[in-house]
């Protein structure tokens, strides 16, 4: 999410000065309108009438009854949220997992770019570039997979701690140690695609100033902190901004996947528990609250993912 | 001096085998599922394969060919992806264009825009959406799977971004010329605009090909699976007794978990079409995606 924002926020121009010029032709807009038509048809249907829906979130919504047959319960279903003590669980674990795997995914992301641009054999570094950019482009489905091969109480990991003379991890069925396997799994799927955007920042900072530092007797890892880290620090932070808008989906994917009624204390999130209760128990009203909650903060953190890109630099997102 | 030189080649040798570490942590898990796939199924349910296949065998990939609901589900995605590019593709390039005029010449621009940025910004979510494909009547349809994404909002900004940055002098001297909009369009913008439509519609694809989530949903009948929400459904009963029991329960369950190297063929064979765009995605989605955005 946080790099398809950094995408269109790199195709957005500087300033749209562009868009008030005038053209000398002014035409009728009807074929404008008639281009517009059916991308409007997608969008009332496919977003604005399920929007309309989330009126099901205040009424004892019956899919038979429809929703002019249900009857009103006003803020009943939100009430009775914020008294299940789950709620605070699965906010808790939501925002837990989301902020481990951002601050976590960032700072390998700036090592393993800086650690990167140090290579200097063009064919080794194309390889390993190819290798690590590729689990991002793979499902969830798939990489689950290969993540339970390994995890498993069979699985190789285990192998290698008996090996060690360590006792075997139920890494996928302990909740003392899964979110720890979601963060890590999803830092091991990423950290090589979110580490393109900080190795294109470091190749723009000027040579000179290394050189300048290398004069002065500066060391290696100085010269890392004092002028790298420093030059970075603009993309750092847009991208801090940008994952922001991360925060409440802690990847449905990834946890469906891999989780299990074990460890739903501390690996159940927001997306996993409307999934089961509204979807699967068909609590859909109270899953459409849920939902809806969901919904308001999301729409906050993309105004203020925004908001920064803007105050950062000056471009915006939207 | 000699001492700095020395401490640089240490540091550049550590340098060079975490690199190395790192890249192999990616590569090593990956290419297990490739050794079982190759392997016989008791080797691989004993969990015996490592790096390299144990009794080399292809019989996986041979009984794949005869596997009836595989392909099955692999044509759903197929069908799914091409529709869901065309509609993709096509609507975001049409509806980006009219977007990039000014208020004055095209009354009610900003409407539309706002209309499309509050699509994005806020949505209904999980349940609703749900309603919505039922009561249309779309369950177990291959356009439950394309339809509801058929509009991504972010793609036509994106695309409208890049046709804004495209100098106007181009579009007036094809209007002189007596052309219409959707001939400036089609004629002038678009083939100037490549690598945007490329990344849209890489986008797309491989949206489209790994989404399980809608086909566990909207199909209630497993026949009718995308390929992702088949390969989730072999494997959702193993993970569960994986998980669950002792390794000596699981051994004695030998005929299920023999399925293990047929399994991994399965999906190997159903990421053999990312593979393929692999270059591609390198070349839009990872170089394209940073040119111009760090300013030199």
């Amino acid at each position: 999410m946080n790099l398809l924002l950094f995408i269109i926020w790199r195709f957005a121009l500087e300033q749209e000065e562009d868009m008030k010029t005038k053209s000398r032709l002014s035409r009728t807009g009807r074929s404008y309108h008639l281009m517009m038509l059916p991308g409007m048809i997608f969008l009332i249907v496919f977003s604005y009438i399920p929007m309309a829906g989330l009126i099901m979130a205040f009424q004892n919504f019956i899919p038979a009854k429809g929703f002019f047959g249900s009857e009103m319960v006003g803020l009943q279903h939100f009430a009775y949220m914020f008294q299940l003590p789950d709620i605070w669980k699965i906010m808790r674990n939501t925002v837990g997992i989301a902020l481990g795997k951002i601050i976590i995914g960032t700072v390998i992301a700036i090592a393993f770019s800086i650690l990167l641009n140090e290579i200097r054999i063009k064919f080794f570094k194309k390889t390993i570039q190819t290798i690590v950019y590729l689990p991002h482009f793979l499902s969830w489905v798939v990489l689950a997979s290969v993540i339970v091969n390994m995890f498993n109480l069979d699985g190789s990991v285990n192998q290698i701690l008996v090996g060690f003379g360590a006792e075997k991890i139920n890494f996928l069925g302990n909740y003392k140690v899964f979110p720890g396997l979601i963060v890590g799994t999803d830092v091991w799927k990423e950290y090589g695609y979110n580490s393109v955007v900080y190795l294109a920042a470091i190749t723009a900072i000027d040579p000179g100033l290394h050189e300048a530092a290398a004069i002065d007797g500066a060391s290696w890892w100085k010269r890392v902190w004092n002028v790298t880290i420093p030059g970075m620090m603009p993309i750092i932070l847009l991208m801090a901004a940008m994952s922001l808008t991360t925060i409440l989906s802690a990847g449905f994917d990834q946890i469906y996947n891999l989780y299990s009624p074990m460890v739903y204390e501390t690996g159940d999130v927001l997306d996993t528990y409307v999934y089961r209760v509204g979807l699967v128990g068909r609590q859909y009203s109270f899953g459409a609250a849920v939902g809806l909650l969901r919904s308001i903060i999301g729409m906050v953190l993309l105004l203020t993912a925004n908001g920064l890109t803007k105050k950062f630099t000056d471009r915006k997102i939207f | 001096m000699d001492n700095k030189n020395f401490s640089s080649r240490i540091r550049n040798i550590v340098i060079y085998i975490i690199v190395f570490l790192l890249g192999l942590a990616c590569l090593l898990p990956l290419w297990n599922i490739v050794a079982i796939s190759l392997s016989s199924g008791t080797a691989a349910a004993a969990n015996k394969v490592g790096l390299f296949p144990v009794d080399f065998t292809l019989v996986a990939y041979r009984k794949i060919i005869d596997d009836n609901q595989f392909w099955h589900s692999f044509g759903v995605s197929v069908i799914r992806v091409f529709f869901g590019l065309v509609l993709n593709i096509a609507l975001c390039v049409v509806m980006a264009y009219p977007l990039t005029k000014s208020k004055r010449e095209f009354k009610g621009r900003n409407i539309y825009m706002n209309l499309l940025i509050f699509a994005m910004l806020f949505n209904g979510g999980m349940i609703p959406n749900f309603i919505l494909v039922k009561n249309l009547g779309l369950l177990n349809s291959v356009w439950s799977l394309i339809l509801p994404g058929a509009l991504p909002i972010f793609s036509v900004i994106l695309v409208m971004n890049f046709f804004l940055g495209i100098p106007k002098s181009l579009e007036e001297a094809a209007f002189i010329d007596g052309a219409t909009p959707i001939q400036v369009l089609t004629r002038v913008l678009v083939p100037c605009s490549k690598p945007s439509i490329a990344t849209v519609a890489l986008f797309s694809i491989v949206g489209n090909w790994n989404d399980f989530f809608s086909g566990l949903i909207y199909m209630q009948k497993a026949r009718n699976y995308p390929i992702m929400t088949y390969i989730q459904s072999l494997q959702i009963d193993m993970q569960e007794m994986l998980k669950q029991t002792t390794s000596s329960d699981a051994l004695g369950n030998l005929t299920e978990l023999s399925n293990r190297n047929l399994n991994a063929a399965k999906i190997m064979v159903a990421i053999i079409p990312l593979l393929m765009i692999y270059p591609l995605l390198q070349r839009y989605l990872i170089s394209g995606m940073v040119m111009g955005a760090v300013k030199e």
